[in-house]
């Protein structure tokens, strides 16, 4: 025979071992949010405004960008943090709309492989980017070999 | 609530963009004639116009999303919602409407 304990009356709750993951997915919406402003509203500024907009980007214009560390990592940052950032906002669609568990199971199955796959191809493309691929190419890292 | 309704909009439909914009910066990868063949349909009139509203979008939930930080984060949050929201609204204008102009300008420019 075993008893099972029980605390005496007025025993603070105590959570115990639990997850704070929505908590932190909470606080991570609003940190990336934050920091995708600038972030965005920048790449559209300097890709959308500056120069003659749109019509500049070609293959020259992006690897003009991604000679420079600072647009590797703001490009980097940008890509994961939206990533995760509309990844977390569907999840959290799908919880509210999908009533059916297996509904729901399939849905974020199928949100978190895209996820996946857009992130680390977006990552390799950042890493592995050779702008001097273009024969044309009038960068020096391409000039010199 | 309204806010909340166009929040989740705008959102679900940048999320969506992104994995096209992702897909399609990957032709970089691949060379630069398919890099600029996919970047040749953002310059089309009819895509430029859709990129008119992707930038609303992006206007929108940025602002109205700093709008919900301060809700959550600023004592007096709460209580200034409905200005900040006219803020929102403000701020999106300033932005967008110079942006439309500028945008077209080049779209139709060419």
């Amino acid at each position: 025979m075993s008893l099972t304990s029980i605390p005496k009356p007025r025993t603070p709750y105590k959570a115990g071992k639990s997850n704070n993951f929505e908590m932190n997915a909470w606080l991570f919406m609003r940190g990336s949010g934050l920091l995708l402003v600038v972030l965005v509203i920048g790449h559209l500024f300097v890709n959308l405004w500056q120069g003659e907009g749109i019509q500049q980007i070609d293959f020259a214009f992006v690897a003009g960008k991604w000679a420079s560390p600072f647009w590797q990592v703001w490009d980097l940052a940008m890509l994961w943090l939206a990533m995760l950032h509309g990844a977390n906002g569907l999840r959290t669609i799908i919880s509210d709309y999908a009533t059916k568990g297996t509904t729901k199971f399939a849905l974020k199955t199928v949100l978190y492989f895209a996820t996946f796959v857009t992130v680390v191809l977006g990552t390799l493309v950042i890493f592995t980017f050779d702008p001097c691929i273009d024969p044309a190419s009038t960068l020096e890292v391409c000039t010199n070999k | 609530m309204w806010s909340w309704v166009a929040h989740r909009i705008t959102g679900v439909t940048l999320f969506f963009f992104l994995f096209a914009h992702v897909v399609d910066t990957a032709m970089v990868r691949v060379s630069p004639e398919a890099y600029n063949i996919a970047v040749e349909t953002y310059k089309n009139p009819v895509v430029g116009l859709m990129e008119v509203g992707l930038v609303a979008a992006v206007l929108f939930h940025a602002f109205n999303g700093i709008r919900i930080v301060l809700v959550d984060f600023w004592w007096q949050g709460a209580r200034y919602q409905r200005q900040m929201m006219y803020g929102v609204v403000g701020l999106f204008l300033v932005l967008f409407l110079p942006f439309v102009w500028r945008h077209l300008t080049n779209v139709f420019g060419h």
